[in-house]
């Protein structure tokens, strides 16, 4: 098992490596220039400039010096927010963004599980059709679209109640967290529903299950230790990417909730060319994502006693 | 609210509106802004300006927030600091007017050269390289702002990265910032007009670009003021917002490769592309916020001139739309190119509302005068970068002034400026603008300035399109808000509260 655990972080280690040369060299080769501003800047000042951030040395000196800095944890200095490194930038707003993401996780797994579990069982009835139905809705309508609807039914009703009833937009109580949680949660609810449906489908007409009936077990221990236990291993192996991908890339939201996260500085860097934000950004989202996709792997173990992945010999 | 997080609160590097606007609430420099934009006194309560240079006199009740007065030295440091090529400062152009400021800047002198003395405290004394007219205005600016030598050397790299690493001298102190989230700006009771402060803080407590969301924020009353967007105008007319309307001092033009090998260097297709565009229906069809100008010369409407506005003094006859002419500039300019048109390259950003620009125009110059023109959009910085290093024929263009002067314009396109993109070159356009940056006599000046402006206008240096409005509104209960072209904006300083409802 330990040694299953060290192999899978030798090769997290090498695919993070290769996510930041790729991006190194990405970055360098699309057209654009982070120092480039609306006002022209004297040569001898862009030449200072260029000092400062490094970008006067060679391609391969500046690779070097990039590898060099990522392996002490230092991802340099915002080309433009100037008093600010790429580490605070990602302590101060990632914690925000983990919060958001992982409640809307919550929300959106608890009731993926139900709903995909309850369509199941009742299959062609009107609850099934019904939940298929904003299943579609879910999946196929961009976040941003339920987020400008939602703020803009909170304004009305405060307008209506007269006092603020939830937040329009901002972040610091639990109130504040309730509205993008559930709005950032909707699409990826809607594909675990879908998911869960399916594979509690093929989970009910099983033998085993058809044993723990005659045995007279009552439905509700058969549907939680039968039958959801065996058909949630889908919903388990998207959650590892779903964690990386809410958790870093809610920027839409985000930004329609004035919410202080990282997802807007990965929009924003790109729109202004910051390399070094990029470049930090890029390598620290590969390796959480690598990272919780061994979580879920070790906990196929937990939920499903047959997989043992220590024998698997990868 | 602000739209983005400030980048740069060390005002001898600040070059965004954001970071400008907190620092006019924070700092004051040697003058201010007033109640209507005039320039009034600061920390300096009185001066002497002619051609060689000028001597400020500091107040001697200024203090900086922790009860240190602030003295000349303040600023001989600060300006210092601007000028040092290793600082890298974007704007240390502006302080070019001082004699060996661009000397400095640029490595050839030595730092301590820079013609800013203190003859004591309270005594500023200034050396111009050449007459400045407008140099008074500057001292209002963001780069002019004193900057105190211990408390800068002692936060040395994180010096205004957070509220305990900025000090203030002006009307607030930031007690709180929480990055990309929110500032919290309270008033400072050492500022030496403390009495005439009436507003107890001022709050950021949204930071978002989204205009949806700050639109509801205000709705929400969440928010005091609000920018109000095109898309958005109709809604606030539903809700009976009390929308107002300010120049914000920007002109948008489309602006010629003017290198020799383009087709846009010959002067006949020019004319023809100016003569087809009917300004005014571009303001209201394209353009469509209330109280945008069509754009007419290079100097806009707000520019002070000799004693009212510049534009009132010398006035321009409308630019009006006519084909017939179009029609025979581009037969002639067919003739000198060989015969036809060939396909004009339109560089232009990925900023909102571009699109419906470009083929506004693409449009009106396929049809009436069968030229084609190719879109090519990139993204904002790298269309800085094509335009910088002339990957255009035409390219969609602005400029927001740096101060309050018809300069801030029409030395845009002299041949040596670094932001004449499209390279327009014309000696007699050169030496009208020499000629009016060799004096300080107004009149000189503006006749000088008003002379190039013509000569561009003939040569259709460029095409101006519109002077931009933007449209806002503000809760009934703030009262005072002063918007700037220049400067802070909006400017809260003044600003009282009367009860809610």
């Amino acid at each position: 098992m330990l040694n299953y655990i060290l192999k899978r972080i030798a090769t997290g280690i090498i695919t993070v490596y290769f996510i930041a040369t790729a991006t190194f060299v990405a970055m360098h080769l699309v057209p654009g220039d982070p120092l480039a501003s609306a006002k022209a800047m004297r040569p001898e000042i862009r030449a200072n400039l260029e000092k400062k951030y490094g970008l006067d040395k060679p391609l391969l000196s500046q690779y070097g010096v990039f590898l060099g800095n990522m392996l002490k944890g230092d991802f340099g200095i915002s080309y433009s927010e100037k008093n600010r490194s790429v580490n605070d930038i990602i302590r101060s707003h990632f914690p925000i963004s983990a919060v958001l993401g992982l409640l809307s996780l919550f929300f959106a797994t608890l009731g993926g599980v139900l709903f995909g579990a309850i369509a199941a069982i009742r299959r062609g009835k009107i609850t099934d059709r019904a939940s298929m139905f904003f299943v579609i809705l879910g999946i196929s309508v961009p976040s941003f679209v339920f987020a400008a609807i939602a703020q803009y039914l909170v304004v009305k009703l405060n307008h209506t109640a007269g006092m603020t009833v939830l937040p329009v937009a901002g972040w610091g109580t639990f109130s504040h967290m309730l509205l993008p949680a559930v709005v950032l949660g909707i699409g990826s609810l809607a594909l675990q529903t879908r998911l869960m449906r399916s594979s509690m489908l093929e989970v009910v007409h099983q033998d085993y299950i058809r044993t723990a009936k005659a045995k007279g077990l009552s439905p509700l221990r058969i549907f939680l230790f039968h039958q959801l236990r065996n058909a949630i291993l889908p919903t388990v192996t998207i959650l590892g990417p779903a964690i990386a991908s809410i958790t870093t890339g809610g920027f839409v939201v985000e930004s329609i909730f004035a919410i202080p996260g990282l997802g807007r500085y990965f929009v924003q860097a790109f729109q202004q060319f910051d390399y070094t934000v990029i470049m930090g950004l890029t390598v620290f989202y590969g390796a959480f994502l690598v990272g919780m996709v061994l979580l879920v792997d070790l906990v196929y173990g937990i939920i499903d006693p047959r997989i043992t992945i220590a024998k698997r010999n990868i | 609210m602000l739209g983005t997080e400030p980048p740069q609160l060390n005002s001898t590097r600040s070059t965004d509106q954001e970071s400008i606007f907190l620092l006019g609430h924070l700092m004051e420099g040697l003058t201010r802004y007033g109640k209507n934009s005039e320039i009034i006194p600061g920390i300096a309560e009185r001066w002497e300006i002619n051609d060689q240079g000028a001597t400020f006199y500091l107040r001697h009740n200024a203090l900086w927030a922790d009860g240190k007065p602030v003295t000349a030295h303040d600023f001989v440091f600060a300006w210092r600091l601007v000028v040092d090529p290793a600082n890298a400062s974007e704007y240390a152009f502006i302080m070019y007017p001082v004699k060996n400021a661009e000397g400095i800047n640029t490595g050839k002198l030595k730092k301590d050269t820079l013609a800013v003395t203190a003859v004591d405290d309270y005594t500023l004394k200034i050396e111009f390289e050449k007459p400045c007219g407008y140099f008074l205005g500057l001292t209002a600016f963001a780069t002019y702002l004193p900057v105190r030598q211990d408390f800068y050397k002692a936060h040395a790299d994180r010096f205004a990265a957070d509220p305990q690493d900025i000090i203030s001298n002006g009307p607030f102190i930031l007690t709180r910032w929480i990055h990309g989230a929110e500032l919290t700006l309270s008033k400072n009771p050492r500022y030496w007009r403390a009495q005439q402060i009436k507003l107890d803080r001022i709050e950021v407590p949204y930071i978002t670009t989204d205009l949806g969301a700050r639109y509801n924020l205000f709705r929400d009353g969440k928010v005091d003021t609000l920018g109000i967007g095109r898309e958005q105008i109709d809604r606030a007319l539903a809700d009976r917002l009390r929308m107002q309307s300010h120049d914000d001092g920007a002109i948008f033009y489309i602006e010629f490769n003017h290198r020799p090998n383009r087709p846009t260097a010959n002067l006949h297709l020019r004319r023809a592309l100016r003569a087809i565009i009917n300004t005014s229906e571009y303001v209201s069809r394209v353009v469509a916020i209330p109280g945008s100008r069509p754009g007419n010369g290079l100097i806009p409407q707000w520019v002070p001139g000799i004693k009212n506005r510049f534009r009132e003094e010398f006035p321009l006859a409308s630019h009006t739309q006519n084909i017939e002419l179009a029609k025979n500039e581009l037969e002639l300019a067919k003739n000198e190119l060989g015969g036809s048109i060939p396909p004009l390259y339109w560089l232009t950003d990925d900023g909102p509302g571009t699109a419906r620009n470009t083929e506004y125009f693409q449009n009106i110059f396929k049809n009436h005068l069968g030229i084609d023109i190719f879109i090519d959009k990139q993204i904002f910085k790298e269309r800085l970068a094509k335009s910088r290093e002339g990957k255009f024929d035409i390219v969609s263009s602005g400029w927001g002034p740096d101060f309050a002067d018809p300069m801030t314009y029409v030395e845009l396109f002299t041949s040596w400026n670094a932001n004449n993109n499209g390279k327009y070159s014309d000696p007699k356009y050169d030496a009208f603008i020499r000629q009016a940056q060799a004096t300080a006599d107004q009149q000189t000046r503006m006749q000088a300035m008003a002379q190039a402006e013509q000569i561009a206008l003939a040569d259709v240096a460029i095409i101006p399109l519109f002077e931009r409005t933007v449209i806002w509104a503000h809760q009934p209960w703030v009262h005072g808000i002063v918007r700037h072209v220049i400067g802070p904006d909006p400017d809260f300083a003044f600003v009282t509260i009367s009860k809610k409802n």
